[in-house]
C-alpha cells in the first residue's frame, strides 16, 4: 500500500538574507513496505524525520531522491496527485488547524464535495463516517464546541469520507488527555477493522503502538529498528539510545528481571505481567513444598 | 507564602447564553515550597483555576490570599503578584519573540524594570537553572529543538525569580527522552531554590513520579486532593471522571486479586518494583 525505495528528502538551509548556505537531509535513504490493512507505527524523537517521511505518504512533499508509491503510483508524478490524496488521507497533530467546517457535517463533507462525489453519495459518506467514529449525534454541532478528542474524530470522519485505503495520523493525541487519545486510538482501531484501512500512526506515546503489526523506529532520517512490539520493545537500552521509551508495564517487567526474578523480555500489557508474576509465585510455592 | 483559596467561583460570560460556571466553591491551601500536580480532564477547570493564582482571572466571588493578603482588595499590588507567580502557558515557546535567546530571557526582568546588567544576571541564571547551553545562547529561537525552545521559554519566567512556578503541561509534544529531562531539571529546581511548584499534566505516570500531592479537578470542582498514593487508590472514581491512574497501579491490584499479598498503593515503576520482588523474595525465603 505505501512503499518507499532509498527515499531521500534534502531542503536547502538559508540564513538571513536568503542564501543557500547548505543542504538538509531529513530523510535519508529509507526503504519500507506498508501492506494494505497492516497497522503501522513510526517511532522516533523530535526532529528524527518521522513527520517529513509521513507527508510523502500523501504527496504533501515529493521525495528529492528515490520513490514513494501509495497504492502503487508514483507521488513524484504530478497526474498521479488526486489519486495519491484520496487513497491516503492524513491526520494531523492540533485539530483546531483542520477543521474548516461551522457545522460538524459540514466539515466531514468537505472532502467529498471536493472530489466531486454526487450530493446523495455525499450526505449517505458523511453519515457512515460519523457513525464509524462514533460522533453521529454531533453532526448538527459547531465543532468549536466539542472536546479535543471529538474534535479528532470529526477530523478522522472528514479524511475516511473520502474513503481512503490508508490513513496516516501524525501525533493525533499529542494535544489531548487520557480520554481523548484513548478515544482516537480506539477509533482507529475499529476502523481497521471494519474497514482494512491501513493505519500509519506517528505518536510519542509507547502505550499507543502496542498492537501495531509493524513498528519502525526512525533516527536521523534513517530506519534505525524494524520489528513487531515485542521485538522493539525487548531493547529497553537501544530505545534509550534514540531518546525513546518502553511502556510503563514493559519498564516494570525490566525492572524485575533486574531484581532477579525470570520474567519474559517484552511484556507489554498489563494482564501479561500479572499472569506472568503469578507463574512466578506458583513455582516458588511449588519448589517449596 | 502560602496562596490560599476560599469558596472561589468563576462564571464565564455572566449573563450571556455563553455562561459557563467554570469553578465551584474551591478551596484550597498551598504551601511554600511544596510540589503540587493539578490533574483533571479537558474542561475540568484545571486551566481556569491556575489563571487565578497570579490574577490573570478574577474570582467571581470568594477570596484568593497570597502571602496572608487577599488579593482581591483595593489596591492590591497586582503587578508584584504576577513577578511572584510565575505562570508558564501550554506550548509556550509560542510566545518566543526575540532576535536571541538571551534577550528573550531578559525581557521579564526588564519589563519589572530594573537594570540591564541586572536583567542579565537573571537571565544567566535562569538559563542556567533550566540546563540551557551557553553556547546557544546568541542563537534565534525559532532555530532551537522543541526541547531547547521550552526551556529557553521556562527560564523567560524563571528570571523574574517567581516564589511559584505554575507549568501548564509543560511536556507536551516533546519526545519521551525530552520529556523526561524537562521533568527532572524541574525537579531539580524545585530541590535546589524552594519554590512552589504546580504542575499541570495529563500524564498520571509523570504526576505520580514527581509530585508530593496531587489535585483533582472535575466539573470546577475539587473532586480529590492528597498525596499520590491516597489519590490513585480511589482509581476506578478517577475513571469515571475520564482520569486514570497510572498503569503499575492496575497491575498491583491486578497481583492482588490473583492472591498475591502485595501492597497495592505502589505509583511508579520503582516503588511497584520494590514492592513486588519483596514480596516474591518473601516467599523464596520460605523454602
Amino acid at each position: 500500500m505505501v512503499q518507499a525505495r532509498k527515499l531521500v528528502y534534502e531542503y536547502e538551509k538559508r540564513d538571513d538574507e536568503g542564501n543557500v548556505i547548505g543542504m538538509n537531509r531529513a530523510v535519508d535513504g529509507i526503504d519500507i513496505d506498508i501492506r494494505q490493512g497492516q497497522f503501522a507505527a513510526i517511532l522516533g524523537h523530535n526532529g528524527s524525520g518521522k513527520s517529513t517521511l509521513a507527508k510523502h505518504m500523501n504527496a504533501i512533499l515529493v521525495p528529492t531522491g528515490g520513490t514513494m508509491w501509495v497504492n502503487g503510483r508514483d507521488t513524484k508524478d504530478p497526474r498521479e496527485l488526486m489519486h495519491v490524496r484520496q487513497s491516503a488521507g492524513m491526520v494531523f497533530q492540533n485539530p483546531d488547524n483542520q477543521i474548516i467546517g461551522t457545522v460538524v457535517e459540514e466539515d466531514v463533507g468537505f472532502g467529498p464535495e471536493n472530489l466531486g462525489v454526487p450530493t446523495d453519495e455525499i450526505w449517505k459518506r458523511v453519515e457512515d463516517s460519523l457513525r464509524a467514529v462514533g460522533m453521529l449525534e454531533y453532526r448538527t454541532h459547531s465543532p468549536n464546541k466539542l472536546s479535543g478528542g471529538q474534535k479528532q474524530r470529526v477530523a478522522i470522519a472528514g479524511v475516511i469520507a473520502m474513503e481512503p485505503r490508508c490513513i496516516v495520523l501524525d501525533e493525533p493525541t499529542a494535544m489531548l488527555d487520557p480520554n481523548g487519545r484513548k478515544e482516537v486510538i480506539r477509533t482507529v482501531q475499529e476502523l481497521r477493522k471494519r474497514r482494512n484501512v491501513t493505519v500509519i500512526l506517528i505518536t510519542h506515546y509507547m502505550e499507543e503502538v502496542i498492537d501495531a503489526d509493524q513498528v519502525y523506529v526512525m533516527d536521523s532520517g534513517h530506519i534505525v529498528m524494524k520489528g513487531t512490539p515485542r521485538e522493539i520493545f525487548s531493547q529497553v537500552e537501544e530505545l534509550k539510545k534514540y531518546r525513546l521509551d518502553v511502556p510503563q508495564v514493559t519498564m516494570l517487567a525490566e525492572e524485575l528481571r533486574r531484581r532477579g526474578i525470570s520474567l519474559p523480555r517484552g511484556i507489554l500489557r498489563r494482564e501479561e505481567l500479572v499472569d506472568a508474576v503469578d507463574r512466578y509465585a506458583c513455582m516458588l510455592k511449588e519448589n517449596q513444598s | 507564602m502560602s496562596i490560599r483559596l476560599e469558596h472561589i467561583n468563576y462564571i464565564y460570560s455572566q449573563g450571556s447564553a455563553y455562561e459557563k460556571h467554570a469553578l465551584k466553591d474551591v478551596s484550597l491551601e498551598i504551601p511554600q515550597g511544596q510540589f503540587v500536580g493539578i490533574i483533571g480532564h479537558t474542561g475540568s477547570g484545571k486551566s481556569t483555576l491556575i489563571q487565578h493564582l497570579n490574577g490573570l482571572l478574577i474570582a467571581s466571588s470568594g477570596a484568593l490570599y497570597y502571602n496572608g493578603q487577599n488579593i482581591y482588595q483595593d489596591k492590591y499590588d497586582m503587578k508584584s503578584l504576577r513577578s511572584q507567580v510565575g505562570l508558564v502557558f501550554q506550548y509556550p515557546e509560542h510566545q518566543l519573540f526575540e532576535v536571541d535567546v538571551f534577550t528573550d530571557v531578559c525581557f521579564g526582568p526588564k519589563n519589572q524594570g530594573l537594570s540591564k546588567q541586572e536583567c542579565e544576571i537573571r537571565a544567566k541564571e535562569a538559563l542556567e537553572l533550566v540546563g540551557f547551553p551557553e553556547k546557544h545562547y546568541s542563537q534565534s529561537p525559532f532555530e532551537l529543538s522543541g526541547g531547547q525552545k521550552r526551556r529557553a521559554a521556562i527560564a523567560g519566567v524563571l528570571a523574574m525569580r517567581p516564589k511559584v512556578l505554575v507549568l501548564d503541561e509543560p511536556t507536551a509534544g516533546l519526545d519521551p527522552k525530552g520529556r523526561d529531562d524537562i521533568l527532572d531539571q524541574i525537579a531539580q529546581l524545585h530541590g535546589q531554590t524552594g519554590m512552589t511548584v504546580i504542575l499541570v499534566s495529563h500524564s498520571m505516570e509523570d504526576i505520580a513520579r514527581y509530585v508530593e500531592r496531587i489535585i483533582v479537578m472535575n466539573k470546577g470542582t475539587k473532586m480529590l486532593d492528597g498525596a499520590p498514593r491516597e489519590v490513585f487508590s480511589h482509581y476506578r472514581e478517577l475513571e469515571q471522571v475520564g482520569l486514570a491512574a497510572p498503569q503499575v497501579t492496575y497491575i498491583m491490584h491486578g497481583l492482588k486479586e490473583r492472591g498475591i499479598d502485595v501492597r497495592t498503593d505502589a505509583t511508579t515503576v520503582e516503588e511497584a518494583a520494590e514492592e513486588i520482588s519483596g514480596t516474591l523474595h518473601f516467599l523464596r525465603g520460605h523454602r
